[in-house]
């Protein structure tokens, strides 16, 4: 029998509701306000999980966030959540938690003989072992050793199962973390001087340290009310700070519970994106563990953990503990466990006298002073514990049930060290502190290496004082409705005594949830892995989801003292964010699907869908591929030969844009063309080509001019929105020197190519204000124009190398002017197409796209040297004359063509002369079958490739397993006089 | 996460902006030959410390502007326009 386990009143329990839940397959009861921590515990459940590396025996280390062991699989109506802190996950009715890590049952893990082994699994091992052969790594190795090792199961949790997720943005003056008795000060004097503050607590209640000594209950409640009262507070609780990431914008997870996520819609977690001009660090500190053989049998327990457990759960840890430690304010666990009636079997004290062990000697508690835990005893649970003496004498068993430990409090600093604050080492405290710059903020309480209750209160005070100054506030005044009580004084302490590591037989841990040893440690020391940062790469200490809370600094000690260096040179290893871990899902927020890549739509994507198009993604954008539901070329060859035939429709909406006005436009364009705009005159398009500044081509399009001062700029698709960041910072940062101002318009313009010989026909029917003669309006004519009874615009522009239109139409009115064209051109047998057409059309007119404009070509190189003016300024002008880009034996663009009609081509196919097919002298860039020929034709970029008209090569695709024989050709394969366009 | 002072807007955050490169070099004149304008485009100290560079607002105004970053502490000390100093 057993004796009970909840022996007090706890301060966040309600012990008259019962709460029931299953952890692997038990059912137990615990009570509302419980953690599945402590209604464990409660139900003298030790044994958890299994550890990381060794699997072996695990429980519950701290009552935290800071728990590197108790770590669970939640079952739940979304599917298995993996590596859950069992210490902050409230329990809830009907909770199903599982041990992860162990097969076939936590209590008897095969996997655990890893551990007798374990002598030949140092760190470093799989490096080391793994390492012939090569191929073996992926095979074999990798997937054993993912088996074998880690911790949680992941399911993916996708689509329809992930939850809501929301993301909130948050703007204060100063964001104080941590609303302990030094947060809490600070918001109070923050905000008595006109300040806006933001306090956020990781915990579901605020207090902190408070918390645990009944003196501070009234000072707690009249901060609490104050804050509550005082209109320019915020107040976030079960909200982490994830991260700080400069310029104070902060990152925090807030975890609704579960009264606030049933009136949200069953949102469990928000990310709170905090932008704040001041922070003020009131972290707390984290005690650390003690390495010695068997410190993580399931049972050995941090000493804060169970003054947690008795205060906040009414929860006994033990009914008969051992404490060893190093410090006084590890005693007040005991202290509150001998007040709720736990008889303690010893006191372990390193020190060799101290105030508190006087105090615990006068209630009757033996006191060992100057003695070591040297072992535990026990493999599920402690059942006694090893002691001796300093100096080796006094060697002694005592039974015990359970370890509390303490090696000393840490500063939390891991948010202070991502805002560059320097570790300061404070020897008083054994322990790094942190500085911040003033302009950042203030680091407070026992964060700063100050502490006791109202020394941290009083430094939180001060905190705010120096950040109101430098924010140009006035000091802030002592509030008369909080008559400020005397503040219970702090007990009298005596300094604690550094120790890390008791090194004895057995595995002494430094890091549990990587389950890394001290042996470790020294052993990356001798391997040549000295520094702290390539210790923790070696071993893996503080690279788990609690990056060493209470045990990176053991480590650094460890790695000190083996390399004979005072631990302030060694240092402690840097964290990252995120401090605490976090779900991609609760980062991604609403931003996923369509609310992360939103589908840009067509105005006419109603019509195209009704007309049975297949769409493809480009970009952003969804464009009709061809007008049929079934695979293949033919839907695709029978529209372009409509085209090539008759007559053709496409929308070219996606086009970009750019309407550029002003006296300078054109001296503007010439600058940014290659080629040269300002002879171009009213009522003409021009085709034009923009390098970049290192003289390789940046895009191509069509420029007309609308009036004197009045240009209409088209741009690709894929690089709409770049050439007009382009624009703007040429335009911008020559100063005052171009009187011309820039407006996107291309959400704006619908714009449709029609094109065919019977163009012109089907166009005269529904524009009766311009003469489309070819005298009137000749190839790369444009100007305004009344199409089907809308004012728009009209180029003679072809890309397909038929006659052909563009029609710019305002994009609401594009329905009305498409149904027109269509109407028009049935007695002509028009048809629309698609993506896939206009390729194929392009492809055998040898136009450029951006498989061929792939930042890596030269105007050089794609046969358009000549458009390159020869006087004037321009981008890119004088790189583009670099010797190198004009060198013959660069990529060159070619037209190719299988010499058998029979064999395909491929889009990456590589050009090899059969006599040495192992060197590349270029790839095909585009290709599709022949609109009017049997066949395959395509472009390709060849070395020297003008030179080598005629040639004939192989175009390899290993990956296919396909050689075709090719004949390099002119990548004009239609019409290269170009006289279909001005038909 | 920089927080951009944009001299139109107030201050933004950085996923506003688009970075333009170093504000510090000026682009040579149209004959100062081939080994001027590769200065221009590759050359560059990357140093430690104050540092002068372009961002566009692409995501608010459209407008260029520079702003003074220290390269270690990501500290901006000044901002302005094309035309400011």
């Amino acid at each position: 029998m057993q004796p009970p386990k909840r022996i007090a009143r706890g301060l966040l329990t309600d012990a008259e509701r019962p709460v029931g839940f299953r952890f692997n397959g038990r059912r137990l009861m615990g009570v509302a306000g419980d953690t599945l921590a402590s209604a464990l515990l409660a139900n003298g459940i030790r044994l958890v999980g299994r550890s990381f590396k060794y699997h072996r025996p695990r429980g519950i280390v701290t009552a935290g966030p800071e728990e590197p062991s108790a770590l669970v699989d939640l079952l739940g109506a979304a599917g298995r959540e993996p590596n859950i802190r069992a210490t902050t996950l409230p329990l809830h009715e009907g909770l199903i938690a599982e041990s992860p890590n162990c097969w076939p049952s936590v209590r008897f893990d095969l996997g655990a003989l890893n551990d007798r082994i374990a002598r030949f699994l140092p760190a470093g091992f799989y490096y080391k072992t793994f390492m012939a052969p090569g191929w073996a790594w992926e095979r074999i190795y990798e997937p054993l050793i993912r088996r074998a090792a880690g911790l949680g199961r992941l399911e993916a949790i996708v689509g329809r199962k992930a939850g809501p997720a929301e993301t909130v943005h948050e703007h204060t003056d100063v964001l104080v973390v941590g609303a302990g008795a030094a947060g809490l000060a600070a918001a109070h004097r923050l905000s008595q001087c006109g300040l806006r503050v933001l306090l956020v607590e990781q915990d579901s209640v605020s207090g902190g340290g408070t918390l645990l000594d009944p003196r501070w209950t009234d000072w707690r409640a009249a901060r609490d009310a104050a804050l509550a009262g005082a209109p320019a507070v915020s107040r976030l609780r079960r909200t982490a700070v994830i991260g700080a990431y400069g310029h104070g914008v902060f990152g925090a997870l807030q975890t609704l519970s579960a009264e606030e996520s049933a009136l949200f819609g069953g949102l469990r977690e928000r990310l709170r994106i905090i932008r704040a001009k001041r922070v003020l660090l009131a972290t707390g500190a984290i005690e650390r563990l003690i390495a010695f053989p068997g410190n993580d049998i399931p049972g050995v327990m941090l000493a804060g953990a169970a003054l947690d457990f008795v205060r906040r759960y009414g929860v006994a840890v033990g009914s008969r503990p051992v404490f060893f430690v190093n410090n006084d304010p590890a005693y007040e666990a005991l202290f509150a466990l001998t007040e709720a009636g736990v008889r303690c079997a010893a006191v372990i004290d390193v020190r060799a006298s101290s105030h508190a062990a006087d105090r615990a000697r006068a209630l009757g508690i033996e006191v060992r002073s100057g003695a070591l835990v040297t072992a535990v005893r026990g493999r599920g649970s402690v059942r006694a514990v090893s002691i001796a003496g300093r100096d080796g004498a006094g060697r002694a068993e005592i039974e015990a049930d359970c370890l509390l430990m303490s090696g000393g409090h840490s500063p939390a600093t891991m948010l202070a060290t991502q805002l560059g604050a320097a570790a300061r080492w404070q020897e008083s405290i054994a322990a790094f502190s942190a500085d911040l710059a003033p302009s950042i903020g203030c680091i407070a309480g026992a964060a700063n290496g100050i502490f006791g209750i109202a020394a941290a209160a009083r430094d939180g005070e001060q905190a705010a004082d120096a950040i109101a100054l430098q924010m140009g506030c006035e000091a802030g005044r002592a509030d008369p409705a909080v008559a400020a009580p005397e503040l219970p004084p702090d007990p009298a302490t005596t300094p604690l005594e550094a120790l890390w590591e008791v090194r004895g037989r057995g595995k002494a841990f430094a890091d549990l949830q990587n389950d890394v040893t001290t042996d470790d440690v020294r052993l990356a020391c001798r391997e040549g892995y000295a520094h702290a940062e390539h210790m923790k790469r070696f071993t893996t200490l503080s690279m788990a989801a609690d990056q060493g809370r209470i045990g990176g600094l053991v480590g650094s000690a460890v790695l000190a003292q083996a390399r004979g260096l005072p631990i302030a040179e060694v240092g402690l290893t840097k964290p990252r964010p995120f401090v605490e871990p976090i779900a991609f899902a609760a980062l991604a927020g609403g931003e996923v699907r369509e609310h992360f890549k939103p589908k840009r739509r067509l105005p006419l994507d109603a019509w195209h869908t009704a007309a049975g198009a297949s769409f493809v993604a480009t970009g952003l954008w969804l464009r009709p591929l061809v007008y049929a539901r079934e695979p293949g070329w033919d839907p695709v060859l029978k529209e372009a030969r409509a085209v090539r035939r008759a007559v053709g429709i496409t929308d070219v909406s996606t086009l970009g844009k750019i309407d550029m006005q002003g006296p300078d436009a054109a001296r503007f364009l010439d600058f940014v063309y290659a080629n040269t705009f300002s002879t171009l005159a009213v009522g003409r398009a021009r085709y034009g080509i923009m390098l970049r500044e290192d003289g390789m081509l940046l895009d191509d399009g069509t420029t007309s001019r609308l009036g004197p001062e009045h240009f209409v700029v088209t741009t690709t698709t894929a690089n709409s929105a770049a050439v007009l960041e382009h624009l703007e910072f040429q335009r911008q940062s020559a100063g005052a020197r171009f009187d011309v101002l820039l407006a996107d318009v291309g959400d704006q313009w619908a714009q449709f190519a029609l094109a065919g010989p019977r163009a012109r026909e089907v166009l005269a029917a529904v524009v009766s204000d311009l003469d489309l003669s070819n005298r009137a309006f000749p190839f790369m004519a444009a100007g305004a124009a009344t199409i089907a009874g809308v004012a728009g615009r009209l180029y003679r522009i072809s890309f397909s190398g038929e006659l052909a239109y563009e029609v710019g139409v305002p994009a609401t009115l594009a329905q009305q002017v498409w149904t027109a064209l269509l109407d028009a051109g049935r007695p002509f047998g028009i048809v629309p197409y698609g993506l896939d057409a206009l390729n194929t059309l392009r492809i055998e007119k040898g136009h450029v796209t951006g498989a061929e404009l792939n930042g890596n070509t030269s105007a050089e190189d794609l046969g358009m040297g000549s458009m390159l003016k020869a006087s004037g300024d321009f981008v890119g002008r004088a790189l583009a004359q670099r010797p190198g880009m004009r060198a013959p034996e660069r990529l060159q663009l070619v037209g190719v063509r299988p010499t058998q009609a029979s064999r395909r081509l491929r889009n990456g196919a590589q050009l090899v002369a059969p006599a040495a097919v192992s060197s590349s002298l270029g790839y095909v860039t585009s290709s599709t079958p022949a609109v009017e020929s049997a066949g395959w034709v395509g472009l390709a970029l060849l070395a020297g490739g003008r030179q080598s008209i005629g040639r004939r090569l192989i175009a390899a695709s290993p990956i296919h397993d396909e050689s075709t024989e090719v004949e390099i050709v002119s990548p004009r394969h239609l019409d290269p006089e170009n006289t279909r366009v001005r038909a | 996460m920089l927080r951009i002072p944009c001299p139109w807007c107030g201050e933004r955050d950085e996923i506003e902006f688009r970075y333009r490169g170093d504000a510090s070099v000026a682009r040579p004149a149209q004959d100062a030959g081939i080994d001027a304008f590769t200065a221009f485009v590759y050359e560059r100290e990357n140093r430690c410390g104050w540092h002068r560079e372009w961002w566009l607002h692409v995501g608010g105004c459209h407008q260029l502007l520079w702003i003074e970053r220290h390269t270690l502490t990501h500290e901006i000390r000044a901002a302005g326009g094309p035309g400011d100093t």
